[in-house]
């Protein structure tokens, strides 16, 4: 048998006191695409760092056909046969489909740039990836995502990959263009390219993917052929403990109507939103990306312009204005912790009273000792780990940090919670303990309404789920009667 | 709970709190250490000097601090500009329109202006331009009696000028004595109204700001010009000079001085001033809803609008408070000058932003603190002050402070890389 194509042994990589990876080895087959499975957290994005050059490893080896790999930076890693294809296209709109592909590798005859030959190369992949029809002189911002995904990796071909990376490629991706990403993929395997492909979602690994390595709090926990395994088995590998553990059940009971939203729009989406919301109730939303679940949370908080509508909680119809529904008692803890959620560079206890400061204040001035009090009774409720109220939000883990967003709408006495992906990127144990927080509240008498991309858990915590598609809520059942395919298929079923 | 432990945060208050006591060494410390240096710096190069010596002497520092007074005051409200996230480069010349403004109600005998429509040095140059008419026209009549020509016309004129001249004896008569009761409210008039216009600046900043959504970099360039042109407009295009005998109260000449008798309590009353108004402004930043919240803009905007915070009217109030502050430095800079001088500000403002940024403020917000302020205004003076003292050319100093602003925001740029991770 001969070498692999890419090998990692032993990576470790420790940031600041969070060890990200520990002991984690990998080996990517030339002509075979690898799953990386793994939760948020769980270590995929920085082991890919560590593999494009971005970051440097603190210990471990990697070698790629052979020879000793050791980028010092994602060019280096580029010109070595690693390219990387994330999330978050890094395309120039403004040029165009060639000018794009060829970025940074013109091909130069006497310092000028020599577009025959350059055509002629951009041309033959595209051919490669089997779009011969795209025309290279078409300015990039006029084509849809997929397409600028797939000059993405034309540019990674041009460049000779030897191995190119994935990272959650589908999530902005419609089904058509996911259809033929999976073509591009299969194509790329067949030319003898290892590919790296990092998802959640086990259907998609199981429909393009040939074997997988699954990783935990930065270990590697297994590996093996997709064809051998069953679902159970991979799940129980990524999350390492049993569905009691990781979503403690909290009995709570529906009682009045707090919520009602009546034909809600915004600006674009969404659409004629109507529902009904009890105290005591979890809802979920479910949907994919772009289906208008965060404009929804937003436009129900007077984040996003309302342009007609009615929202009530309980008899109050609030302003639109933020300060207004806070006042009515709503809460929204935003899915964007970092640009949005949270003041970084301000403390815990800045952060946890900045929507009810006037609770501490007589003539404007702050009473900050009975603040510190009260935060600290916050912190220790929601077992947020720090050094005090006083130290800033950025040293703090993912799952802390998003404690202390929690602690601001508790903190606020909202009775109505709007939760936006609330669990993304904190580590299992901490997702275990929102979820748990959660039913607490519910069983307080307050309702959540609750938006993930994850579906496991919003079967597992909510009472009610709606599915979101295109900027409307399509429906609305009891947990008990959906499925994960059912909930898939209304989210992407009405498409066309 | 148990048994759900985040494995990773395990260690982390040991190392938190490192972080935590350089980053107070950082923001505070950090300018107060670079002070020490450069004051120690210049008092052993200035002892070794053949003639040296002066540098370390009270008089020095009190002439250092009168000289600093006016970028520091202005540089206070700058430092809650920046650490609100925003800038102001319409400071400079605000300031000297203040002082315009100032300066120009000093000369006008603003306060029986106000009540009297008219002052009395107004009706004196009336009856003047008055008199000189008439004499023309006396000239003219006596000129056409001798050659016998009609003098019919320019006898009416007569006439008119001669009642004319004195009806504005009447109105002499009258502001003369409004102004016996009312000029002694002038000078305190003046001063609400130099500090008003700054106030007013300010507030045009943060309107435009906030209600045209652009950033404050355009809009403070653009108001930077447009009150460079209203300053020279109430100016009519020369230097307002109040008269320092008559017009320009003692004690607002005495401002920054640094003559024996100005001076309470070893410094001049200015100083004190500016210290006072720095430790308001701290508690104000530190013990107030208001304060918190230019904290929250600073650091991050979006998160101040998801609180409900009034995003758009904490800015007015912010810029508006700066702009009170550079009212209080045009009356600073008009008491050293004693003239307004509508161009007396360009270039200041980046004085008054250098002050801050050394002081460890920001440009990206959420950091910055009015000790750090003081401290960096501080910095400066102590430099130009140190240089001149050392013989050393302008040319040098320039130098010197490009320097060290560079080193202060590299400083910065810094620290912010590493709270990035």
């Amino acid at each position: 048998m001969p070498a692999p194509l890419l090998q990692m042994w032993g990576i470790s990589k420790r940031f600041g006191a969070t060890q990200a990876l520990k002991d984690v080895s990998l080996t990517v087959e030339s002509g075979r695409v690898l799953s990386l499975i793994g939760e948020n957290g769980a270590g995929k994005s920085t082991l890919m760092k560590v593999l494009s050059g971005a970051h440097q490893p603190d210990a471990g080896e990697m070698t790629l056909e052979g020879h000793r790999y050791a980028p010092d930076g994602p060019n280096a890693a580029r010109l070595a046969g690693v390219s990387m294809i994330y999330q978050e296209l890094n395309l120039a709109p403004d040029l165009t489909v060639e000018d794009n592909i060829m970025l940074g590798q013109e091909v130069r005859r006497l310092g000028l740039l020599d577009r025959t030959t350059q055509r002629r190369k951009v041309r033959e992949v595209l051919d490669r990836l089997g779009h011969p029809d795209l025309r290279p002189d078409t300015p990039l911002q006029s084509l849809s995502i997929g397409l600028q995904q797939l000059v993405e990796i034309a540019r990674a071909l041009v460049n000779d990959a030897k191995v190119i990376v994935f990272d959650e490629p589908t999530s902005s991706l419609t089904q058509h263009d996911v259809e033929r990403l999976f073509q591009v993929i299969r194509r790329l395997k067949d030319s003898g390219i290892g590919v790296v492909y990092i998802s959640h979602f086990l259907e998609e690994v199981r429909e393009v993917c040939d074997c997988y390595s699954v990783l935990r709090d930065g270990h590697s926990v297994g590996e093996g052929d997709l064809d051998k395994s069953k679902d159970q088995e991979i799940v129980g590998l990524m999350v390492g403990r049993s569905v009691e553990e990781l979503f403690p059940v909290v009995p709570h009971q529906p009682g009045d109507v707090l919520l009602k939203l009546d034909g809600l729009n915004g600006r674009r989406i969404p659409r004629d939103v109507s529902f009904e919301l009890r105290r005591g109730e979890i809802l979920g939303i479910a949907g994919l990306v772009g289906a208008g679940r965060t404009e929804l949370l937003r436009c129900l908080f007077a984040l996003d312009p309302v342009s007609s509508g009615k929202v009530q909680v309980e008899k109050v119809h609030p302003a639109p204005m933020p300060s207004a529904r806070i006042r009515a008692g709503l809460g929204f803890v935003s899915e964007d912790r970092k640009d949005e959620g949270l003041a970084q560079t301000r403390s815990i206890a800045d952060n946890t009273t900045y929507s009810s400061l006037s609770r501490y204040s007589r003539f404007g001035w702050l009473n900050l000792r009975r603040r510190t009090k009260s935060v600290s009774d916050w912190m220790e409720k929601l077992n947020i780990k720090a050094i005090g109220p006083e130290q800033n939000v950025d040293e703090l883990s993912g799952g802390n940090q998003q404690k202390v967003a929690l602690a601001r709408v508790l903190h606020q006495q909202a009775d109505v919670l709007l939760l936006d992906e609330p669990t993304r990127g904190i580590d299992v144990g901490t997702k275990a303990e929102i979820y748990r927080l959660m039913g607490e509240l519910a069983a307080e008498g307050k309702a959540i309404i609750f938006v993930s991309s994850y579906l496991t858990e919003l079967l597992a915590v909510c009472d009610r789920v709606g599915v979101m598609s295109r900027g409307q809520l399509r429906e609305i059942r009891p947990v008990a009667d959906w499925t994960e395919e059912e909930v898939l298929t209304v989210a992407i079923g009405s498409e066309d | 709970m148990s048994g759900a432990q985040p494995k990773p945060t395990e260690d982390t208050p040991r190392l938190a709190k490192h972080a935590y006591v350089t980053r107070l060494l950082g923001t505070a410390l950090g300018p107060f250490l670079a002070l020490g240096i450069v004051v120690l710096f210049f008092a052993v190069a200035d002892s070794m000097q053949d003639d040296g010596g002066a540098f370390m002497t009270v008089r020095n520092f009190r002439t250092i601090s009168a000289q600093t007074a006016t970028v520091a005051v202005a540089a206070l409200g700058m430092t809650v500009i920046i650490i609100a996230g925003g800038i102001d480069l319409s400071a400079g010349t605000a300031l000297a329109l203040c002082a315009t403004v100032l300066a120009w109600s000093l000369k006008e005998d603003v306060a029986v202006l106000v009540v009297a429509g008219n002052n009395v040095q107004g009706v004196e140059s009336e009856i003047e331009e008055l008199q000189e008419k008439l004499d023309r026209v006396t000239r003219e009549i006596d000129r056409k009696e001798a050659t016998d020509s009609d003098t019919t016309e320019a006898m009416e004129e007569r006439d008119t000028l001669e009642k004319g001249i004195a009806a504005q004896q009447e109105e002499l008569k009258r502001v003369t004595k409004i102004a016996a009761s009312t000029s002694r409210y002038s000078p305190t008039l003046a001063l609400a109204l130099g500090i008003g216009a700054g106030c007013l600046c300010g507030f045009v900043n943060g309107f435009l700001i906030s209600y045209l959504r652009v950033v404050p970099f355009i809009v403070t360039l653009g108001t930077m010009r447009l009150y460079l042109g209203v300053s020279k407009q109430i100016a009519s295009e020369t230097t307002v000079r109040p008269d320092r005998e008559t017009q320009v109260p003692e004690w607002l000449g005495d401002f920054l001085s640094i003559r024996g008798k100005a001076l309470w309590a070893g410094l001049p009353i200015g100083v004190w001033l500016t210290l006072v108004l720095a430790l308001l402004l701290a508690a104000v930043l530190r013990y107030t809803v208001f304060g918190r919240y230019v904290f929250a803009l600073g650091s991050n905007e979006t998160t101040a609008r998801l609180c409900g915070i009034n995003v758009r009217w904490n800015k007015i109030a912010v810029y508006t408070l700066a702009g009170f502050f550079v009212g209080i430095a045009g009356l600073y800079q008009f008491s050293r000058l004693s003239v307004g001088n509508p161009t007396s500000g360009i270039g200041l403002e980046l004085n008054i932003i250098a002050a801050v940024v050394i002081g460890g403020g920001s440009l990206s917000g959420g950091r910055g603190s009015v000790l750090g302020t003081l401290t960096g205004a501080a910095i400066m003076a102590v430099i130009t002050s140190g240089c001149t003292q050392l013989g050393l050319k302008n040319p040098v100093q320039d130098i010197i402070l490009g320097i060290i602003i560079v080193a202060a925001v590299t400083l910065d740029q810094l620290r912010q890389r590493r709270f990035a991770d």
